[in-house]
């Protein structure tokens, strides 16, 4: 089958869905996008089934050429997007014609950025979903990161439809406020001081930032306890090992471990720290289970109420 | 019995704080009602040693609901904790060729590698736990005369269906891994194979024995050297 022909890979760019579910209790980690909201626009943006495989592209540095006819969208970090050499709005479906290069640059904000094409890359799902995580080498194409070479399979979609998303609905990824913490799991081996020094302190993100996790560098906060009997793992979950560096979980991260936790990231502040850079300040403030509730839910409502403006050709 | 908050859709249930069967099987009841009860509001569910991890979709309920669920659950799983499990014998090739840990483990152990080799095999074990990688089974408990440590070297590949302890933990590596457990043989059965349907053997709750077998045997069955 036709698609996109892989001329550079770029650093690290991954197929993915929404990701892997319901598969934990076989060790299976969910994989699928850093920035799920980004990735909701790129489906969006085309009328893709909103789980359409897409590529997330870490830093930059793809260049693909088209086989086909049809739309394309990139949303996310700010990668500059040239089509057939011609530098093109990002957020906004763009035709691209065979024999077209699309060329994703390097990210001036956002290490991540999601490409879309009209109804999405023909991937076989492994585990009901194409998501690829290089660990479990499962997903994608033989569970590996994109090479020179491949052949990323798509219809041929010469009519469709693309739309654009103005400028103020779109996210800031310079945005530095603080993340928002839901306390829990061990937060009680975590004195009030210890609480405080996280708080009140400013992090760094380290060169140690993956898919699996971000390790921080800081203040060390240090819990009364050393290790707890292996358990579940969310995303988003603030890992304190025996330095007091706090880790922050992400997708790829393994589903049971034994550090003691402090709690959870509310899920749009993992997403805003996995787009940084390592070297980026953050900081954290405390957030409860019925604020963040209440805010997806809204959040949720939001993206609903948004109609982003078609694109004629 | 004790419920936490784990993240903005998500509520951990402790229900003891050790290595236990009757917590273990505490754990399996409480997934299979989790199940039951809650169906397609459960994203993912991760059941550990001595708790369960319950992930919801906050689009179709909420933490207060979950929590009143899961606390009738686990008051009603005290009382019937009798979850057995499966119980599924894997074929093992005990050797110092297969488990170039058994002599050390052995000396340290002070004992000979056949006493070794028995008191691996004719123990009963759990499964506590699936992670670390697809299909990495926890099982417990090792006797207490041959628990070992982890290598203070890990190694940078571990063969697939490697056969080791660590600690009172023996697990058998599904697929090819750096890894630090102590190795004591080979298991030609296939732990993780995505191919498959299940694509694992074992679940969480499942008890697991090993019957010892030849290096001609561990070939038939499909072993690889």
């Amino acid at each position: 089958m036709n698609g996109f022909k892989v001329l550079q890979p770029g650093l690290m760019t991954l197929i993915t869905d929404r990701g892997r579910f319901g598969h934990h209790r076989i060790g299976l980690t969910t994989g699928g996008p850093l920035d799920p909201s980004a990735f909701d626009w790129a489906n969006r943006l085309l009328d893709n089934d909103n789980n359409a495989t897409v590529l997330e592209i870490s830093i930059g540095g793809l260049v693909l050429e088209a086989q086909v006819d049809t739309w394309v969208v990139l949303t996310g970090g700010e990668m500059p997007l040239k089509i057939a050499g011609n530098e093109v709005e990002r957020w906004c479906a763009h035709r691209i014609r065979a024999g077209e290069r699309l060329e994703a640059g390097f990210s001036k904000a956002g290490a991540r950025a999601y490409l879309a094409v009209s109804g999405g890359f023909q991937i076989e799902p492994m585990f009901d979903s194409t998501a690829t995580v290089q660990r479990e080498k499962l997903g994608g194409l033989n569970g590996q990161k994109l090479q020179s070479g491949d052949i990323l399979p798509c219809s041929s979609e010469p009519q469709g439809a693309g739309y654009r998303l103005p400028k103020q609905y779109q996210p800031d990824y310079r945005d530095t406020s603080p993340l928002r913490v839901i306390l829990g799991y061990q937060q009680d081996a975590f004195s009030e001081v210890q609480k405080q020094i996280l708080f009140t302190s400013s992090y760094k993100v380290s060169d140690r930032a993956d898919r699996m996790g971000y390790r921080l560098e800081g203040p060390a906060i240090s819990p009364s306890i050393n290790g707890i009997l292996s358990e579940g793992i969310c995303l988003g979950a603030i890992q304190v090992p025996a330095d007091g560096q706090p880790i922050v979980l992400l997708n790829d991260r393994q589903t049971i471990g034994g550090y003691p936790k402090i709690g959870s990231l509310f899920s749009p502040d993992t997403a805003r720290l996995a787009q940084m850079l390592p070297g980026t300040e953050v900081s954290f403030t405390p957030f409860t289970q019925d604020e963040a509730h209440n805010q997806l839910l809204l959040s949720r409502r939001y993206y609903q109420m948004i109609n982003p403006i078609a694109v004629s050709v | 019995m004790r419920i936490e908050v784990a993240g903005e859709n998500a509520l951990i249930v402790y229900f003891g704080e050790e290595t236990d069967p009757r917590i273990s099987a505490q754990v399996q009841h409480a997934v299979a009602e989790t199940e039951r009860l809650l169906g397609s509001a459960i994203i993912d569910l991760v059941p550990s040693y001595a708790s369960l991890l319950v992930i919801y979709d906050p689009f179709q309920t909420d933490h207060l609901e979950v929590r009143r669920q899961l606390r009738s659950i686990a008051e009603s799983g005290a009382a019937e904790s009798t979850h057995e499990g499966n119980l599924i014998t894997l074929p093992v090739w005990y050797d110092t060729e297969s488990g170039p840990d058994l002599e050390a483990l052995a000396q340290r152990a002070q004992m000979s590698i056949d006493e070794v080799i028995n008191l691996h095999a004719n123990t009963e074990y759990r499964v506590y736990a699936i992670g670390f990688a697809p299909g990495f089974a926890y099982l417990g408990q090792v006797d207490e005369r041959i628990a070992a440590p982890r290598l203070s070297t890990p190694r940078q590949s571990v063969p697939r269906g490697s056969v080791a302890i660590a600690d009172r933990q023996t697990a058998i590596y599904p697929a090819a891994s750096p890894g630090g457990w102590n190795l004591i043989g080979r298991c030609p059965t296939r732990m993780f194979n995505p191919d498959a349907d299940p694509s694992m053997p074992v679940q969480v709750g499942d008890r697991v024995s090993f019957e010892p077998i030849s290096r001609e045997r561990y070939l038939e069955l499909g072993g690889e050297l």
